[in-house]
């Protein structure tokens, strides 16, 4: 009897030290998981903050081999490029997503349902590929209309399923109670259910305008590069992403530090992007369950 | 919501239903001509090589010869290495952060991993190339090769860049997608069966291992499998990180090449409309792969719908 007591506890010990040791396991593997962001955002501060000075946001490029110089064009680039698309693709993003919410019945909901699970899955450098296939062949040459069509191409998918996603968390009474005042069901869709969502729709548009202005792929052959100040949509056009790839990899030392101070600007307006969206739409939900 | 027409008596209503259908429309329209174009571009290409596209391994600018293979290798290579570090550590850390770890630690550390999906590509490229690939040169490959040589794997001269660095990176962008959706996968499990598992007289890593993964198998797979697609398609942080030499070496430390950093290098130079529509095809075939490769995860979640419910 007691050695059959004895045995279990031993067992029972092993399967304890077995499980505290794999929860050790998972608990080194959620450091991994955690530190590459550290390391990362850490190195982009260190190594770009030292060449951050008023000429680097005002400045043309500096010639290779020489100092100064800054990335002035390829902020109003990205400026130009990226808001183009987002005009375009707010309104055509909400709309979409009222589609897919308000008439999800429809056949053609569902078929747009379906594009839009394909148009995310699609590698952003194909996104390139298309509109070099259509706008800048028609077009031809590289111009920053086709990086504008390229970013907003990339943004709608992300709009459109933030959107649904938004308008289905609206409870339906909200809609009956308008539609039993005898209004229109369009008037109570754009002036009942979208003004009480408003901030989780700009959370969604700001996310995607965040991922447009650090997608470098689909505006490689499409906005090109340019070294010179430029405004007109026809005309190859710079911008932060493309700029930074051409320093980095120009083997020039000015140019490499200015691309580490260009990723700092980047990291630092998507992250800051993240982080104002995050808490903005947490606070959102948690009204909503309160 | 079933019956529009029947329901909407307002004129209004019938505009605005309209308008919202032919933007709808223009939608489904742009990725139709997204895959038209795509493929017209891409079909001189596929008309003079045939299927040997796929299983050529020569890319010959010069006397226009264009094969694939290396670059369909050097892509499902480096998206599989980045599976095999990624995947551990992603399902690792959403066991830990959503069943283990209190509070006060969960919440910053699924931030910080949220965070790395935030980062632009071209930042990771720019890391990869001058800290991660340097840092490999020096201190990883020399050992490696001195005590796993004898695996071909880990042999050969340490260049920093290559395979194994493009790996790498891939895993830290990937890491994101697979513990986030697994993280959701994993709080679907009813509590009740995790209590069942106690009851029964488990450890906590049994009741993990019992009630937790064993029930979320098909939910995992496809966030390994979205992991997977992102990784396909990744473009800037592989192309200044991989090296970009089209060759199949069985050796990690070799530099290669992928089907997106190829048309990331070569597109916006093609001389000839040949080599143009050769690199529209590879295009065409990481899109094709890459809406495969998606769809299939889709479908396992779709299939899973009801169990994920519960």
């Amino acid at each position: 009897m007691s050695t059959a007591i004895y045995q279990t506890s031993t067992m029972d010990l092993r399967r304890r030290i077995k499980s505290r040791i794999m929860i050790l396991v998972l608990m080194l593997a959620a450091f991994l998981a955690a530190v590459p962001f550290v390391f990362i955002s850490v190195y982009v501060i260190y190594k770009g903050a030292t060449s951050i000075n008023l000429d680097f946001f005002t400045q043309l490029p500096a010639a290779p081999g020489e100092e100064g110089g800054g990335i002035g064009n390829a902020l109003l680039g990205s400026f130009i490029m990226v808001s183009l698309a987002t005009f375009v693709a707010i309104p055509w993003g909400i709309i979409c997503g009222l589609y897919l919410s308000e008439y999800s019945a429809t056949k053609l909901s569902k078929f747009l349902s379906f594009t839009i699970d394909l148009m995310t899955s699609v590698p952003s450098i194909v996104v390139g590929i298309f509109i070099y296939a259509t706008i800048v062949l028609l077009m031809g040459n590289f111009s920053g209309f086709a990086g504008s069509c390229a970013l907003f191409v990339i943004m709608i998918p992300i709009i459109v399923r933030s959107t649904e996603e938004i308008l289905k968390l609206v409870p339906f009474h909200i809609r009956e109670a308008g539609l039993a005042l005898g209004l229109p069901r369009w008037k109570v869709i754009l002036r009942i259910v979208l003004p009480g969502i408003k901030s989780s729709l700009i959370s969604g548009v700001m996310l995607s305008l965040a991922r447009a202005s650090g997608e470098t792929a689909p505006l490689l052959f499409t906005s090109l590069a340019n070294q010179y100040w430029s405004t007109s949509l026809t005309q190859p056009m710079a911008s932060l992403p493309v700029q930074i790839y051409n320093f980095a990899i120009s083997g020039f030392e000015n140019l490499e530090r200015q691309a580490w101070a260009g990723s700092l600007v980047l990291v630092m307006f998507v992250v800051l992007t993240n982080l104002i969206t995050r808490l903005l739409f947490s606070h959102k939900i948690s009204k909503k369950k309160g | 919501m079933a019956n529009i027409k029947s329901r909407d008596h307002h004129p209004g209503d019938k505009v605005f239903f309209y308008i919202l259908r032919s933007v709808s429309v223009l939608t489904i329209g742009v990725f139709m001509l997204m895959v038209f174009s795509i493929g017209k571009m891409s079909l001189q290409s596929f008309e003079t090589f045939g299927l040997s596209f796929f299983v050529t391994n020569d890319w010959n600018p010069i006397e226009e010869y264009f094969g694939a293979l290396p670059f369909i290798y050097g892509t499902l290579i480096s998206s599989f290495l980045a599976l095999i570090i990624a995947v551990p550590i992603s399902l690792g850390m959403a066991l830990f952060v959503n069943e283990i770890a209190p509070r006060w630690l969960a919440a910053p550390l699924g931030f910080l991993v949220e965070m790395l999906a935030a980062i632009p590509s071209i930042v990771y490229g720019l890391w990869g190339l001058f800290v991660l690939a340097p840092f490999l040169r020096q201190y990883v490959q020399p050992p490696m090769d001195t005590h796993l040589g004898f695996i071909p794997l880990f042999s050969g001269p340490p260049l920093g860049v290559g395979m194994f660095a493009a790996g790498i990176i891939l895993a830290f962008m990937i890491t994101p997608t697979i513990s986030t959706i697994s993280r959701e996968v994993f709080s679907s499990v009813p509590p009740i069966m995790r209590e069942a598992a106690y009851g029964l007289g488990a450890t906590r890593w049994e009741m993990l291992k019992l009630a937790v993964l064993r029930s979320s198998v098909p939910g995992v797979v496809a966030a390994i499998m979205l992991g997977f697609g992102r990784a396909l398609g990744e473009t800037m942080a592989v192309t200044m990180i991989i090296g970009n030499v089209p060759q199949i070496r069985l050796n990690l430390f070799e530099p290669a090449q992928t089907m997106a950093s190829l048309i990331a290098n070569e597109y916006a130079e093609a001389e000839t409309s040949l080599q143009l529509s050769s690199l529209t095809a590879i295009g065409m075939t990481l899109f094709l792969v890459s809406l495969l490769v998606n769809g299939a995860a889709r479908f396992v979640i779709w299939k899973n719908k009801e169990r994920y419910k519960i």
